[in-house]
């Protein structure tokens, strides 16, 4: 029997699955605590030993595991100006599974250097200027990154005339620092993808060994992938079968959303304005989120939550322990179900392009900025908040617009649901057996149950 | 190439697509490296493009008659955001009805642009004119 084995060392669980290549189906899943603190392989022994229990001992071909633990790839973008090379910055990064948390842009000031200080990142993506474009911002960032204390490395993928001062600029200042190609090489050309592969070679390198997965890295098969880029590869696998589509995935600390698709307009004489989106592209809020980040979900939520009692002493309990998992049907999981949905409707509202309004000789006419959603014809939902709410398919109906407008969300889709979390597990299995994973999500990913009452 | 960069489009609502294509290929034939914003651009997306390109010059084109409305504040905005003392050159059917071109002219030199063009001007004019201003004639 080939079984493989896929491991998600998570921030909280070490989830594990083994599949079988030739029956193309899940034997077993399992978790337990995720083990940092100590040594990560414990976690992963007491995960595979329910694993065992459940579907009997059992030798793997191949091992293939994802992270997240440790905070997962936290990462600062830098660039120049917001709408240009600061986005591509942070679109570079959120689509090699980072989590971005902050995005800076023109001359960093010393206030923002100690935020950077402060939110310690793992690695930073510095851009700046086109080719041949703006020298001098890139280089004064550089200079002030190379002041900061801390132990990040940096990418530089800016402006290429002044791409090697900026790095002698950091090694100066005892940073790790890499070259790869300008994010934006030419004015309003997106190119991702050397950024993209710099991180993950930096992840490689560095962050496995920071987050104390060095050893748990040799027993795998392959390199160990950040757990939301293998989501991401979970997502472009299966809209090869189902076309286009918009993924949301509502964690403890972040909410992601992944979308795939051109975006290209659909309405007549719409105009495409700014920077261009990529086809397949993932966005990361790191202010919404069910627990790590609840206070600020409940401050962006804030029109629907009154100030209670009752709410407070939720969130007093969401604090104090991160794992809490309200009653099913409780007053706290209601709260739950109604803070989820609000992380879905603004995580898909900042993710999804809108129109503008312009009026013209002609008369009134439409700029499009992001990517336009509104055909999309499959919603799915990743994560424990959709999943286990007693209403999955209202959650997922705040991520699309029915009546359209301004905001390009999905008009009409279909819903589906990841109930087994199986987006990452297929993600790295769609790296050694692509038609193997496709099965296993066809066979996962359904649509959700009727509403409990 | 003569190492001079410029920036150029077609501001406000104005959806005149073929001119700022053939100033495009004018100036590029000519040594100059054009970005090209093409048509409904908006003062602060000059600014941007200028900012991250380094760009040399900014050439701003509008043909629909709305010119001295678009084009009023670029010069203080150009100022705001470090591009201070950047040539600014416009050209088109700026206004509407049928001014005396010299008193459009004054117009939009008084809002600080270096240049302005008549309707029918030839790409060459142009060409000389800011080669000349950019010191590479």
């Amino acid at each position: 029997m080939n079984v493989i084995l896929t491991v998600d060392f998570g921030s909280t669980f070490t989830k594990v699955a083994a599949v079988c290549a030739q029956s193309e189906k899940i034997i077993a899943t399992a978790k337990a605590f995720t083990t940092i603190h100590t040594d990560i392989r414990h976690g992963l022994d007491a995960a595979l030993a329910e694993l065992y229990r459940q579907g009997g001992r059992m030798a793997f071909s191949q091992l293939l595991a994802a992270s997240s633990a440790g905070g997962g790839l936290k990462m600062v973008a830098v660039g120049l100006v917001p709408a240009l090379t600061a986005k591509a910055a942070s679109m570079a990064a959120c689509s090699a599974g980072a989590k971005v948390v902050k995005t800076f842009a023109y001359e960093l000031s010393a206030a923002e250097q100690q935020e950077i200080h402060d939110i310690r990142p793992d690695l930073i993506l510095l851009s700046g200027g086109t080719d041949g474009g703006n020298k001098a911002v890139i280089l004064h960032n550089a200079k002030k990154l190379a002041e900061i204390e801390g132990d990040f490395s940096v990418i530089i993928a800016g402006n290429k005339s002044v791409a090697q001062a900026a790095l002698e600029t950091l090694v100066k200042g005892n940073k790790a620092a890499v070259i790869c190609g300008n994010v934006m090489p030419a004015f309003n050309t997106l190119d991702i993808m050397p950024a993209k592969h710099a991180i993950r070679d930096l992840f490689m390198e560095k962050i496995i060994e920071a987050k104390g997965l060095t050893e748990a890295s040799r027993m795998m098969s392959a390199p160990i992938l950040p757990t939301p880029l293998a989501v991401f590869e979970g997502a472009e696998l299966l809209a090869k079968s189902l076309g286009p589509l918009l993924a949301v995935d509502v964690g403890g600390a972040t909410t992601d959303v992944y979308s795939i698709t051109d975006g290209a307009p659909t309405l007549p004489g719409v105009v495409q304005k700014g920077l261009p989106e990529p086809y397949a592209k993932r966005s990361v809020e790191g202010d919404l989120g069910m627990r790590y980040s609840l206070d600020a979900l409940a401050e962006a939520a804030a029109h629907i939550f009154p100030e209670t009692e009752d709410f407070a002493h939720f969130r007093a309990r969401c604090a104090a322990d991160p794992a809490y998992v309200p009653q099913p049907d409780s007053p706290h999981a209601r709260f739950d179900a109604t803070l989820c949905a609000a992380a879905v409707d603004i995580a898909t509202q900042r993710h999804s392009g809108r129109l503008e309004t312009t009026y013209t000789p002609h008369g009134k006419t439409f700029y499009q900025l992001g990517k336009d959603l509104s055909q999309i014809k499959y919603v799915i939902g990743i994560g424990g908040a959709i999943i286990y709410s007693a209403d999955p398919r209202a959650v997922l109906e705040k991520a699309t617009c029915p009546s359209g407008g301004e905001i390009l969300k999905p008009v009409s889709p279909a819903f589906l649901m990841d109930a087994s979390y199986i987006f990452a597990s297929a993600g790295l299995l769609s790296r050694v057996n692509e038609p193997l994973a496709l099965k296993i999500m066809e066979a996962h990913i359904t649509p959700p149950p009727p509403a409990r009452p | 190439m003569n190492g001079k960069t410029l920036v150029m489009g077609v501001i406000g609502a104005d959806v005149h697509a073929i001119g700022i294509k053939i100033l495009s290929h004018a100036f590029g034939e000519a040594g100059f490296k054009t970005v090209n914003l093409g048509v409904m651009v908006s003062q602060e997306e000059f600014i941007e493009a200028a900012i991250e390109t380094a760009a040399d010059a900014i050439i701003v084109s509008s043909l629909y008659g709305h010119g001295e409305m678009d084009c009023r504040g670029l010069r203080e905005k150009c100022d705001e955001a470090g591009l201070v003392g950047i040539p600014l050159y416009v050209g088109g059917n700026l206004v509407v009805g049928k001014r005396n071109f010299a008193e459009v002219e004054k117009t939009f030199l008084d809002m600080g642009f270096n240049r302005a063009y008549p309707p029918g001007t030839t790409p060459e004019t142009g060409i000389a004119d800011i080669s000349k201003d950019l010191g590479v004639a």
